[in-house]
């Protein structure tokens, strides 16, 4: 049984992380490093609804933008998965057969985890039986922030087990957390009771993923592996829509935590919108000019 | 007694209803002729113009979507706000090398031709809007709608009524613009933005950015983000770079080649209708 008092309480300097992040955000990538910055955040993107109005045609068009992005440019990858509500997995699994692009499901009453831990794990069962290789949950901040920590890392820890060989991601929420020193905690909670990705947001709170979240964050990871060897994702999500923050989530990541993590088995960007504007940039790399909505697909 | 220190005006750009500095850092000095006066003008960037379209393609659907009686009020409002910035456009035409009537005259002019599109913004299109006649079961007419994001460069030689002749019908369809000003003349047209700036013009319908023509018409012709190019200039080399630029993603591109746009001929509704595109509906009928 994991309890919460096994984890060091790790205060976070607020200033200081906004001042660094400030830093690494002034870096400046151009011309050919930027065009492969800018591949590598498209290998990294899980594409994603998350609406109450997803029809399983919306999936299968999702699907099919996943893996043809941008077909006059054949040698772009494709993006890491899609993620979706779980009752679209078995749309999107039949949509994505042989293209090597994983499903992520939501799960655990997703977006509020106001649920019964039974009717959560009951859930992330029927996903990962549908074929979802991998589920995002969401934490009960509720229960987190009225100091119930053992009781989220145990729900943790169940849902983990119910994944099987699914990849556990574990939604933290930091706009509901209210503070930072509460995000490096829920990190170090969700990182010991197994999670294999922490993700800022669900999207559906504003502030979603903001720079010192994300950075407070990726140290969190950093220091878990120092301790103990084991490399955690991350995956910013939420309000990430222009190329330009996405390259500079890549830059912070690198200072952070080094080459490895570049990489969409240790990172991932949560976005719907993030992918066109990416093509778009990229088309503008090779012609020049550039570029509107009207030329890309509409998702 | 010590004499005070001279505050002056910083001449910057105007995008999505701000007043930033070129993101390029760069200037242009621009003196009178009496080489008296000196003022730094921003040398508007390829960036400067990118976030100038973003910011009109945002503001396109609210404008377009307003009523046509509304765009109407707030063009007027723009006129009686040009009216009472009459002192300081005094001052900068005559800086410019008008001689006071010369001013006057320009000023007056500007102020009319924003009344009177104003007058037009809820009229010109029940003027070019028409019912076709088709053999066939189908009630069968167009309208003309607002093109979408309009790029003008706009008159060398004439400070502010160039800049408003070319603007105001550009915008009383419903088009969001982003214009470059004057190269010898910039003066007013951030002024001008000031003035739009308390008339009620949403952010993002009209940018105004300074900065050197040769280099900006390549980046004004070649976006694909922009429906439409306004062009006034007579260089057959800058023509031939607009057209063939335009043909990039069709852009309607529009000339105005010896244009006095002191004349009365310079305005019209068919001003308003270089901008826009036709919409053809054909409604079944007896079934």
């Amino acid at each position: 049984m994991l309890a919460h008092d096994t984890i060091k309480y790790n205060p976070i300097d607020q200033i200081g992380a906004q001042e660094r992040v400030a830093r690494l955000f002034s870096r400046s990538i151009k011309k050919e490093s930027k065009v492969e910055a800018l591949k590598t955040v498209l290998s990294m993107i899980d594409l994603t609804t998350l609406e109450g109005k997803d029809s399983p045609g919306k999936v299968k068009q999702l699907s099919y933008k996943a893996a043809h992005l941008h077909d006059q440019f054949p040698d772009l990858p494709s993006v890491a998965a899609i993620c979706v509500y779980p009752t679209m997995v078995t749309v999107a699994k039949s949509a994505l057969q042989n293209t090597g692009i994983k499903i992520a499901s939501v799960a655990t009453a997703f977006p509020s985890g106001m649920a019964s831990l039974t009717a959560k794990l009951d859930e992330v069962r029927t996903v990962v039986e549908d074929g979802a290789d991998e589920v995002d949950m969401v934490i009960s901040r509720g229960k987190f922030l009225r100091g119930e920590y053992d009781q989220v890392a145990d729900e943790i820890v169940q849902v983990k087990d119910a994944c099987g060989k699914a990849h556990l991601k574990v939604i933290l929420e930091t706009g509901e957390l209210v503070t930072l020193d509460n995000v490096r905690l829920a990190s170090d909670l969700a990182m010991n009771a197994g999670a294999d990705f922490i993700k800022t947001s669900t999207g559906k709170v504003s502030p979603a993923a903001t720079p010192t979240v994300v950075l407070v964050m990726l140290e969190a990871i950093r220091d878990f592996y120092k301790q103990t060897g084991k490399k955690i994702g991350m995956k910013p999500a939420g309000g990430i829509s222009v190329a330009k923050q996405a390259i500079q989530y890549l830059v912070m990541v690198r200072e952070t935590l080094g080459q490895d993590w570049l990489s969409p088995d240790l990172f991932r960007f949560g976005a719907s919108s993030l992918a066109n504007n990416v093509l778009m940039q990229i088309v503008k790399q090779t012609t020049g000019v550039y570029q509107s909505d009207n030329y890309f697909s509409i998702d | 007694m010590t004499s005070r220190a001279n505050i002056q005006k910083t001449y910057k750009l105007f995008i999505n209803g701000k007043f930033p500095r070129t993101e390029s850092g760069r200037y242009i000095e621009w003196k009178d002729a009496k080489e008296t006066t000196l003022v730094n003008i921003c040398r508007g960037s390829r960036k400067d113009f990118r976030e100038a379209v973003v910011a009109a393609r945002k503001a396109f659907g609210d404008w377009s979507g307003r009523t046509a009686y509304n765009r109407a009020q707030i063009l007027y409002r723009v006129g009686e706000m040009l009216e009472g910035r009459r002192d300081q456009f005094m001052a900068e035409l005559r800086l410019q090398g008008s001689t006071k009537r010369q001013a006057d005259k320009e000023i007056n002019s500007s102020i009319d031709r924003m009344i009177y599109y104003a007058g037009w913004a809820d009229k010109y299109s029940q003027l070019f809007s028409r019912v076709n006649p088709v053999a066939m079961p189908y009630y069968n007419f167009s309208v003309p709608e607002p093109t979408g994001v309009v790029a003008a460069v706009v008159p060398e030689d004439s400070s502010l009524l160039g800049l408003v002749s070319v603007i105001a019908p550009i915008i009383t369809s419903g088009n969001t613009v982003v214009a470059l000003a004057s190269e010898s003349f910039p003066l007013c047209s951030i002024t001008f933005a000031e003035v739009l700036h308390t008339s009620d013009v949403p952010a993002g319908v009209i940018n105004i950015l300074t900065g050197q023509r040769s280099e900006l018409i390549e980046h004004f012709s070649s976006h694909m983000d922009v429906n439409a190019i306004v062009f006034c200039g007579s260089d057959p080399e800058q023509q031939e770079l607009v057209q063939t630029n335009a043909a990039l993603n069709v852009k309607r591109p529009v000339f105005f080649r010896d244009q006095d746009w002191s004349d009365k001929k310079a305005q019209g509704p068919y001003h308003i209708l270089k901008t826009t595109e036709t919409k053809t509906t054909w409604h079944p009928i007896g079934v």
